[in-house]
């Protein structure tokens, strides 16, 4: 019992850590239509930021601070300087300009860091294991990313639901032609956007770099589950993201700890040990499969007329 | 028109000239140059490289041409440089592969090339047992030993149980069979991870711990390990379920893993202070060209340097005489950094143990230091598959 809820707990993590990247993900997609494969590049640099400056002024807080404004800024750079130019263009033009972005930034990263990755190391009073209820002991830095996102989707939600920005937004999404012609500036919306997803991004990798490491092509794996999480949730809308980023996280982590113990009551040991891993990294693309079977515009879309 | 078919008449020309002609001995090297895992073929690049500046880059006289390819961590992209290397480079000899993996897939066009190989890492028991060929040897180990080795250890210890966990791919399979061939006490789980997109081990360290066992067992090469070693400290469990591991600590990942590694014994066939001559001079040498230390992975590609050197001095350069070529070589007559050792009848390495801790340095750096000896003349399981005599 205490080994499921242990369990639920890291599936819960894992979500909402997929649903940090996914958010910026669907914004950008959603209400700029910007297919924005880059997007894992920006995770990336949020962990080699806060691993940096954490080293630079030797608090990981402070460290992580900075990295989270570098990372809006280099989100509003990129903008600025690359993407804006791409938006007329067809879907196919976005795919190409941003996967150059990503071999572009892993280069950069390869120079400016060289190619072993760096370490972020975090405060000892995180590093401590808390026990929750009586038995059970969870990792503080696990409970913290808990804490961090729930936090940071209430934020979101509370941004995107209750303030004129965040109508601006969802009108974006909506239908982005008529709010450009009612005079509002969709271009500093778009940049404004675009950084906000960037932060949220860098946010997502610079809390994964303690627990993984901070290494070249880190977003890359990472980024497809959070495609997969927007298709499953309906681009451009949050709450399906936040459902869907939930979902996904559990269906993986369950999945890996109970499928190699039920295939081993079907199958040989040696079999079951062999097919586990492989099925349960497949339950998410055949969750996938059937939503998109089922209802193609995702389970949550975001209202469109 | 006519200037496309001189074209096409020099091109066939130049395909034409026989390799053996040439007056250089080349050779390949495959390993991982790119990504995360680049440190690892960088530290073989660099280690083999060493070796041939010890040897004024010629062998028997001849000089000598190193054509480095990256297999990018895939077994499909490592099969299509090893056949490259084979068909458009003509090499003598072939040497590297850490992944198991990608050398299973590489295999087949060496040996039926008959190109001489000459393994730097990776040891897969079917290589050692039923794909064993005359042309293939290794200057590793073959993937059961070392973990047969820390099993050895954890007995030592008086360890009653045990939870392993691995990588779902060739090598970790092997792993995992190696420690349960000598570990004595109870497995009370194993669990195979996604090999290598899964880096996230929070679902198999939360069995781990709810499994009671007294202790976990693990292999992770490169930033696998540091990512293993961050989150079972971060679990807490450091301290309680000691850890036991095989090529999850070595000089590439010790500078991510920091303390976190301090206390985690790993076992190995060389370590950087083994007290021979032949070690003393590359990990001094290596250090000064280099200013770092050499990994296990450097230290069994610079042995196999040294291995095709022996073999082409052996033949006085003439690399056509391939059976004189592997005669030489089955003697293992050369100064291995490991101290000596015999190859058996599969051509891989029948040799010592070490236990090895990391400890830090005067310097504030950690280090790899030998504790003890686990196991000496360990041969691996397979040699009695293998039909070579």
């Amino acid at each position: 019992m205490l080994l499921l809820v242990e369990q639920l707990l890291n599936g819960l993590q894992f979500g909402l850590l997929l649903f940090l990247l996914a958010a910026g993900l669907t914004l950008v997609f959603g209400i700029m239509d910007f297919v924005n494969l880059a997007h894992g590049s920006l995770y990336m640099m949020g962990a080699y930021f806060a691993s940096t400056f954490a080293a630079w002024t030797g608090s990981f807080i402070i460290g992580v601070a900075l990295a989270l404004g570098a990372t809006l800024l280099l989100g509003i750079v990129l903008e600025f300087v690359a993407l804006r130019h791409l938006y007329g263009r067809d879907h196919l033009d976005h795919v190409l300009a941003t996967f150059g972005l990503i071999l572009f930034f892993n280069d950069a990263v390869r120079l400016i860091w060289g190619p072993a990755g760096l370490a972020l190391p975090l405060p000892t009073w995180l590093t401590v294991p808390v026990q929750i209820v009586p038995g059970l002991f969870y990792p503080s830095y696990r409970l913290a990313i808990i804490v961090v996102s729930l936090f940071v989707a209430a934020m979101l939600y509370l941004v995107v639901m209750r303030t004129r920005i965040g109508m601006l937004i969802r009108a974006g999404a909506s239908n982005r032609e008529m709010i450009g012609a009612l005079g509002i500036n969709i271009k500093l919306l778009f940049t404004l956007v675009f950084g906000l997803g960037a932060a949220l991004a860098g946010l997502a990798g610079l809390m994964q770099a303690p627990i993984l490491t901070v290494q070249i092509g880190m977003g890359e794996n990472i980024l497809i589950l959070a495609f997969v999480i927007i298709v499953i949730g309906g681009i451009g809308s949050i709450r399906g993201a936040f459902l869907a980023a939930i979902f996904v996280g559990m269906i993986d982590t369950l999945g890996r700890a109970y499928a190699p113990d039920l295939l081993r009551h079907i199958l040989s040991p040696a079999a079951a040990s062999t097919a586990a891993p492989a099925l349960s990294s497949m339950l998410i693309y055949l969750l996938m499969a059937i939503v998109l079977v089922v209802r193609p515009e995702g389970l949550f879309p975001a209202s469109k007329r | 028109m006519r200037s496309a078919y001189w074209l096409a008449g020099a091109a066939m020309l130049a395909l034409a000239q026989p390799a053996a002609a040439g007056d250089t001995i080349k050779i390949g090297f495959v390993s991982t140059f790119s990504g995360p895992t680049a440190v690892i073929g960088n530290d073989m690049r660099n280690s083999f490289e060493l070796a041939l500046d010890h040897m004024g880059r010629k062998m028997a006289g001849k000089p000598v041409e190193v054509i480095y390819e990256d297999d990018t961590f895939k077994p499909d992209v490592g099969k299509q440089k090893t056949q490259k290397l084979i068909e458009s480079d003509h090499v003598d000899f072939i040497a590297g592969y850490i992944w198991s993996n990608v050398l299973l897939a590489s295999l087949k066009p060496i040996v039926d090339s008959k190109t001489m190989l000459v393994i730097a890492n990776a040891g897969p028991s079917q290589v050692a047992g039923e794909l064993c060929s005359p042309y293939v040897f290794s200057t590793s180990w073959q993937n059961d030993q070392t973990p047969a080795a820390v099993g050895e250890y954890m007995n030592q210890k008086n360890v009653k149980s045990a939870f392993l966990i691995g990588p779902n791919y060739a090598a970790g399979k092997d792993m995992l069979a190696g420690v349960k061939s000598t570990f004595k006490g109870e497995i009370k789980g194993e669990e195979y991870t996604v090999w290598p997109s899964q880096l996230d081990f929070s679902a198999e360290l939360s069995k781990a711990r709810a499994s009671g066992a007294e202790s976990i067992f693990v292999f992770y090469p490169g930033a696998a390990g540091v990512q293993f070693l961050n989150q079972y400290t971060q679990a807490g469990l450091k301290g309680k379920m000691p850890l036991y591991t095989a090529f999850t600590i070595d000089e590439t990942t010790l500078p991510l893993q920091k303390d976190n590694a301090i206390g985690v014994p790993g076992a190995q066939q060389w370590v950087n202070d083994l007290p021979n001559d032949a070690n003393k001079k590359f990990v001094s040498d290596f250090r000064a060209k280099y200013k770092h230390g050499p990994s296990f992975y450097g230290a069994q590609s610079y042995d196999a340097a040294q291995l095709i050197n022996s073999a082409v001095v052996a033949v006085k350069g003439d690399t056509s005489k391939k059976e004189e070529m592997r005669k030489a070589m089955e003697k293992a007559d050369f100064k291995s950094v490991r101290g000596s050792f015999k190859f058996g009848n599969n051509h891989f390495p029948i040799q010592n143990f070490y236990l090895q801790d990391v400890v830090k340095g005067a310097d504030g750096q950690l280090g790899l230091k030998t504790v003890a000896t686990i196991v000496k003349d360990s041969q691996d399981r397979f040699h009695d598959k293998c039909p070579m005599k």
